[in-house]
């Protein structure tokens, strides 16, 4: 059977030479990287020289990088860490309604101890507005947090415009970037951020490993203690190959992510029309244009995500679903709940996020299967009434 | 979350579905918890189920729920239909995965209410019909 994966913001494959460039790590050059002799030496090295690629992609520093185990440590460290370094300083933190549960789920920790919390609205694109932030400022908050693209619908925060205020208001600043980077242009000085979080397998590399960039005079506690690992920030042994590999993702994805949006963005548009074409009343979730070059999000009117998710899967399709059924939590996507989504347009919601592997076929091959789908969930369906054809 | 390959088999191929023409009973039904909504049709002679027919927006627990309770029901006269829980119907599916078990309480319910709507309207056509014997005398 045919097989498309089409759920890229979910994970990536790994990179042929991320993972070439990771095997030595396992076996030849093992050895822990905290140690004196040659064979630590050999492993710090590669360690400090993966810091340097992933610091160099987003325009920090070699020291200002922090190893951890992925996206959802990162965010945990920058917001707990910035918290409890300066809960004599205030107890306020903004961030915004449609979070990462990897932040939303921090901050709600945070607020059962004491820290207070608002979650700013968002449009109907899913847009935060900077003067919303600016509004919510406080004389004691001592964060604000606010995602750089959304996971779900792809939509780009107005992220430079937020590191303003935040730096004219002398406020620490963090964005999640874990769906961004590699995808569009990140850079620490021109977003104005002092915290950033990033993820491996977002982006062709081996899951289980991210970073944390931590603006050079910028204090965090650490979530957990332990041996002296970096600069005391991150406790425990280094994940050598992990490490070496998203330092080698980072590289790859400095080289080609010019060329590669923009394949990724023909590709999308041609998915996009195609839908609009061929499927009735769908409609898009997201920013028509301020958003990432590979997630489109579109709800399909009457029909339930899950069963088309189930149904595209039959078909060898990979997608992912804002459907309250398949969440696990049963509740629908926080995200199109924000954005003011009908609820039932959420319940019938599919994300495609395209990758570096996907081609034209894969995407006419959708085309070809997906409106037959629908039509049919339709015919099952108790109140879809077709716009065009009323009957 | 794996279903098993009954509830894929009556996924694929849900049974009795669409809308019944005259219908004795109708049972609509939304879930509060997850938003899966169930219509399901029932037709009834000499106090038997003969005929169940659904339409479903849900997910896939929710469309093979509501296919193998129509598949159920027919046959059953009413007080057998009413004694169909939600956990028989997932029983016969070879099981739901706990998350899922939720949905299944949408086929049972829709199934009570279309039998509730029937016991309803075959009451009232009777005291309609008594009325009107009432008026003509
Ligand atoms: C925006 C965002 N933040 C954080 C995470 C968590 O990253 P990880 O899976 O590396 O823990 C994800 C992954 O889904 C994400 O999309
Ligand atoms: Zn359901």
């Amino acid at each position: 059977m045919r097989r498309v994966y089409l759920d890229n913001n979910a994970t990536t494959p790994v990179h042929p030479l991320v993972l070439e460039a990771m095997i030595p790590f396992f076996k030849e050059t093992f050895g822990n990287a905290s140690s004196v002799h040659y064979f630590g030496q050999q492993a710090k090295k590669a360690l400090e020289e993966s810091r340097e690629k992933v610091a160099a992609f987003i325009g920090a520093k070699a020291g200002e990088i922090v190893f951890t185990s992925g996206g959802t440590e990162s965010d945990n460290l920058a917001i707990k860490g910035v918290a409890y370094a300066n809960r004599a300083k205030g107890r306020h933190i903004i961030t915004s309604s449609i979070e990462h549960h990897a932040v939303l789920n921090v901050c709600k920790q945070l607020e059962k101890k004491g820290f207070e919390v608002t979650y700013l609205p968002v449009n109907r694109y899913g847009e935060v507005s900077p003067e919303s932030v600016e509004d919510a400022i406080r004389p004691d908050t001592i964060l604000i947090t606010v995602m750089h693209a959304n996971n779900e619908v792809g939509t780009l925060q107005p992220i430079d415009a937020i590191g303003k205020i935040a730096k004219a208001r002398q406020i620490l600043f963090h964005t999640d970037a874990v769906q961004s980077v590699g995808k569009v242009p990140v850079n620490v000085d021109s977003f104005n951020v002092d915290l950033l979080s990033l993820s491996s397998h977002k982006i062709y590399g081996p899951k289980g490993v991210g970073a944390l960039y931590v603006r050079r005079g910028t204090r965090i506690l650490p979530l957990f203690q332990g041996g002296h690992h970096e600069r005391r920030r991150r406790a425990g042994t280094e994940n050598v190959p992990g490490v070496v590999g998203l330092g080698r993702a980072c590289e790859l994805a400095a080289e080609n992510m010019d060329e590669e949006a923009g394949k990724l963005l023909a590709l999308m548009d041609r998915l996009q029309s195609g839908l609009e074409r061929k499927v009735e009343d769908v409609l898009l979730n997201g920013h028509p244009t301020k958003r990432l070059p590979n997630t489109l999000n579109m709800s399909f009117a009457g029909v339930e995500g899950e069963s088309l998710l189930l149904n595209l899967d039959m078909e060898g399709i990979a997608v992912s679903t804002g459907s309250a059924c398949t969440s696990g939590t049963l509740e629908p996507s926080h995200v199109l709940s924000a954005m003011g989504v009908d609820p039932q347009l959420a319940q019938g919601s599919l994300r495609f996020s395209l990758g570096r592997e996907n081609t034209e076929e894969d995407i006419d091959y959708v085309l070809a299967v997906i409106s037959d789908i629908v039509k049919r969930l339709r015919a099952i369906s108790p109140f879809y009434k077709s716009s065009s054809s009323p009957s | 979350m794996l279903y098993s390959e009954k509830v894929m088999e009556h996924f694929r191929n849900p049974r009795n579905v669409g809308q019944m023409e005259n219908p004795d009973g109708i049972g609509h039904v939304g879930n509060p918890i997850c938003g899966d909504i169930m219509e399901l049709y029932i037709k009834v002679e000499d106090g038997k189920i003969v005929d169940a027919r659904f339409q479903t927006f849900g997910c896939g627990a929710a469309i093979a729920t509501s296919s193998m309770v129509t598949e159920m029901v027919k046959g059953k006269d009413i007080e057998e239909a009413l004694r169909i829980s939600n956990k028989a119907v997932a029983e016969a599916l070879d099981g739901l995965p706990p998350v899922k078990m939720h949905c299944s309480v949408l086929a049972e319910q829709a199934l009570k209410s279309a039998i509730e709507d029937y016991l309803k309207k075959s009451g009232r056509a009777k005291t309609k019909e008594e009325t009107e014997v009432d008026d003509d005398g």
